[in-house]
């Protein structure tokens, strides 16, 4: 390495934009590029169902300090990947050369309860609110290290019941934070689905995750909360944890990310920065179609010439598509 | 009138009795499991029926490896101790190879594994363990019951409570008891409207409220359909008064349990085992301590349950196991109260119904038919209860509302 590597001592100033697009902009834009200081890596990842390859990524580094965001169409293999590095799923290459890694702690065996303990804390993306418990008792089962969840223990009020207090004021805090606090007493089940969203990212917090991995966290939440949840990802930035997210909302990924992984049947098929990567052909034929600029619920292409420029434009492709792979042979 | 006497008198009797304790411990038990941590365990019977065992076989032969003699006051203790080891070796057993998997599995394998339980111990081939068990027959009560009543300071003789009763008011006269019912049933009233805060108290004086008010209401009861017991005998006041005290003992324990970031643990396990997961929290480790706790309360309820009575496996079967289930849910599952109050009605309720259609459809069901009426009845009521009022009695309606 040619320049000093940014350390712990230089991730405050990654509240700066500036300070975050310069750390990026010596990373090379391709797929499984080296991160100056990753928080994540992991190698050689294969996930089949019987025939099908849903995860296939070779090499993958995730920037600490950063909001990472993970694209990719339907089916493109985002959710099974956030299985697999959160222990909720098994690769099929384990053993085989599968191999990754969190903070320098190897998680090739480690259970899903085990890495949410090393600090990589997940949501879901269909929320999973614990129902018939109130919002209080949602958030306070966030919380690591509890003496009183120990079954002997927990007979025994003096020995929790100071933990408890504080835990239940960080609760109270974090609940202030995403304006749940007036619903505290409230079954987690009577909230609406935004506010799930939220409370499920709250209790996330009560570990004091190091990395938070969030699956579509924008899914179903209407305008104003996402401005608001959009501040509260950042707000974690700014404090300096790492963030990784699955989005479909392009406005959202590139209104927060500093990196943009795009994924396309299992395989990384692009990384970037969040204005660039989108320019990329490759996520341009893989993810957005190779008609995604044209509006078509746009009258004025309703034209017999729109039509039949579209139409010249498509068997042009397609011839070109058959001499690609005529030279293949 | 006296006929309604005699059944008032008889469901008292049930109501009161210590077999009716023993399943509330089951019950209790059975709550951890099914109420609290969401595991189906549909072989509550055979951690009963393991701890009967145990208990009954440690003190008939004793321990003589470690010199305790049979029928002392250490082959009692070593008894409960074998009984509880036994439920806790069962639990494991079943627990790890099925707690990874979904609930239905647990289910399906708890009532297989409680009916090997029950053919095991009714088995005749193995000379060895037959003699141990006793085969179906089972192990009669004289066997094993001494060393429980010498440790009875009530003496011989009867005694009847209330001492105080219905007969020393204007000689038991009508107009007494149906003011005393009339009491009776205000006092309910009263209760179930201060429990639904209709009467302005919230928290503590709201809970002393209903203590007082339930205190009253069993005096009430008591002095209308009056209990008479041996202090010591067989079905006497002496196991009575033991066994009720472990319920109350065992429902404190449970208490201080849920109300603990344990318990807390067991219904966020119930709710939901991924998202559990995703919080660090180990689930596997949750529900076998869960299971473990439950299934020995169930083969402390178990021991109880045979000190009246044999210890025989064919009544310690399934059809205890669902006695059980009607139980709880008629009380409330998840609630700390619903095992007890749910045992109490059940079977005051049985009672009544066997009462009722001996007494007054005597030419219609010969008796044994009217014990098997009152089981289809019980049947009945299990689904109604499901279909109506799934939360039981005491269980709070809100949280059903969230059903996922």
């Amino acid at each position: 390495m040619s320049e000093p590597g940014p350390t712990t001592a230089t991730r405050g100033d990654l509240s700066d934009p500036a300070a975050r697009k310069s750390l990026m902009t010596d990373v090379e834009r391709v797929p499984g590029a080296a991160k100056p200081d990753p928080i994540l890596k992991v190698d050689n990842i294969v996930r089949q169902f019987g025939g099908m390859t849903a995860v296939d990524v070779g090499h993958l580094e995730v920037q600490r300090g950063l909001i990472t965001a993970l694209i990719g169409p339907n089916g493109a293999g985002k959710t099974t990947f956030f299985n697999l590095i959160t222990g909720f799923d098994r690769p099929t290459s384990a053993g085989q050369g599968a191999h990754w890694s969190f903070d320098g702690r190897t998680l090739d065996k480690t259970s899903a309860s085990a890495v949410a303990k090393s600090g990589m804390v997940r949501t879901f993306q269909l929320t999973k609110a614990l129902s018939r418990m109130t919002v209080i008792e949602n958030m306070m089962l966030g919380a690591q290290n509890q003496a009183g969840e120990n079954l002997f223990k927990s007979l025994i009020r003096p020995i929790w019941h100071h933990q408890e207090k504080e835990i239940e004021a960080k609760a109270d805090e974090l609940l202030d934070r995403f304006k749940l606090l007036e619903k505290k007493h409230d079954y987690a089940g009577s909230l609406s689905g935004g506010q799930r969203k939220l409370l499920e990212m709250a209790r996330a917090l009560m570990s004091d995750p190091k990395m938070i991995m969030l699956d579509e966290p924008m899914a179903g939440v209407n305008p104003a909360l996402t401005q608001s949840l959009l501040g509260h990802i950042q707000s974690l930035r700014d404090e300096g944890m790492t963030v990784l997210f699955v989005e479909h909302d392009m406005h959202v990924v590139r209104h927060i990310s500093d990196w943009v992984v795009v994924m396309a049947e299992g395989r990384v098929v692009a990384e970037g920065a969040a204005d660039t990567v989108m320019s990329d052909p490759a996520v341009i034929d893989a993810y957005l179609g190779a008609h995604h600029d044209t509006d078509l619920g746009d009258d004025a292409l309703l034209t017999d010439e729109a039509i039949e420029q579209l139409a010249e434009e498509v068997a042009e492709e397609a011839h070109r598509d058959e001499e690609k792979d005529g030279g293949k042979r | 009138m006296d006929e309604i006497q005699q059944i008032l008198n008889s469901m008292m009797s049930s109501a009161t009795g210590p077999q009716t304790a023993a399943v509330a411990i089951a019950v209790i038990g059975l709550n951890i499991h099914f109420g609290y941590t969401g595991l189906l365990n549909i072989g509550q019977s055979a951690f009963m029926l393991l701890g009967a065992y145990g208990f009954a076989i440690t003190i008939k032969e004793g321990i003589p490896a470690l010199g305790i003699e049979p029928l002392g006051f250490a082959a009692l203790v070593a008894g409960v101790i074998v009984g509880m080891g036994l439920a806790f070796i069962f639990a494991l057993i079943l627990g790890v190879p099925t707690l990874k998997l979904r609930g239905d599995y647990l289910a399906i394998v708890t009532i297989s594994a409680a009916e090997i339980v029950r053919y095991i111990g009714r088995s005749v081939g193995y000379e060895t363990l037959f003699g141990l068990t006793g085969g179906a027959q089972g192990i009669p009560g004289s066997q094993y019951r001494a060393p429980f009543t010498d440790l009875s300071p009530l003496g011989n003789g009867n005694s009847t409570l209330l001492e105080f009763n219905y007969t020393d008011v204007a000689d038991g006269a009508v107009w007494v008891r149906l003011v005393g019912w009339v009491i009776g049933i205000a006092i309910i009233a009263a209760i179930v409207h201060v429990a639904r805060g209709r009467a302005g108290l919230t928290g503590t004086p709201k809970r002393v409220a209903i203590a007082g008010l339930s205190v009253l209401a069993l005096v009430v009861l008591l002095f209308l359909a009056p209990v008479n017991n041996q202090n010591t005998g067989v079905n006497g006041w002496f196991v009575t008064i033991v066994a009720w005290c472990v319920a109350a003992i065992s429902t404190v324990v449970v208490l201080f349990l849920v109300k603990s970031p344990w318990g807390r643990a067991l219904r966020g396990v119930r709710e939901d085992e991924d998202a559990m997961r995703s919080l660090g929290k180990n689930v596997f480790a949750i529900k076998m301590q869960a299971l473990v706790i439950g299934g020995l309360f169930g083969a402390v309820g178990g021991m109880l349950y045979v000190l009246p009575a044999t210890v025989q496996p064919d009544s310690m079967g399934r059809s205890l196991t669902f006695f059980c289930y009607t139980a709880l849910l008629l009380g409330g599952a998840a609630t700390i109260w619903g095992p007890i109050l749910g045992s109490i009605i059940f079977f005051a309720g049985r009672i009544m119904i066997i009462g009722i259609s001996n007494t007054y459809f005597d030419g219609f069901m010969s008796s044994q038919e009217s014990s098997q009426f009152a089981f289809i009845v019980v049947g009945v009521v299990l689904m109604l209860l499901v279909i109506f009022r799934p939360q039981g009695i005491l269980g709070d309606k809100r949280e059903l509302r969230f059903n996922v």
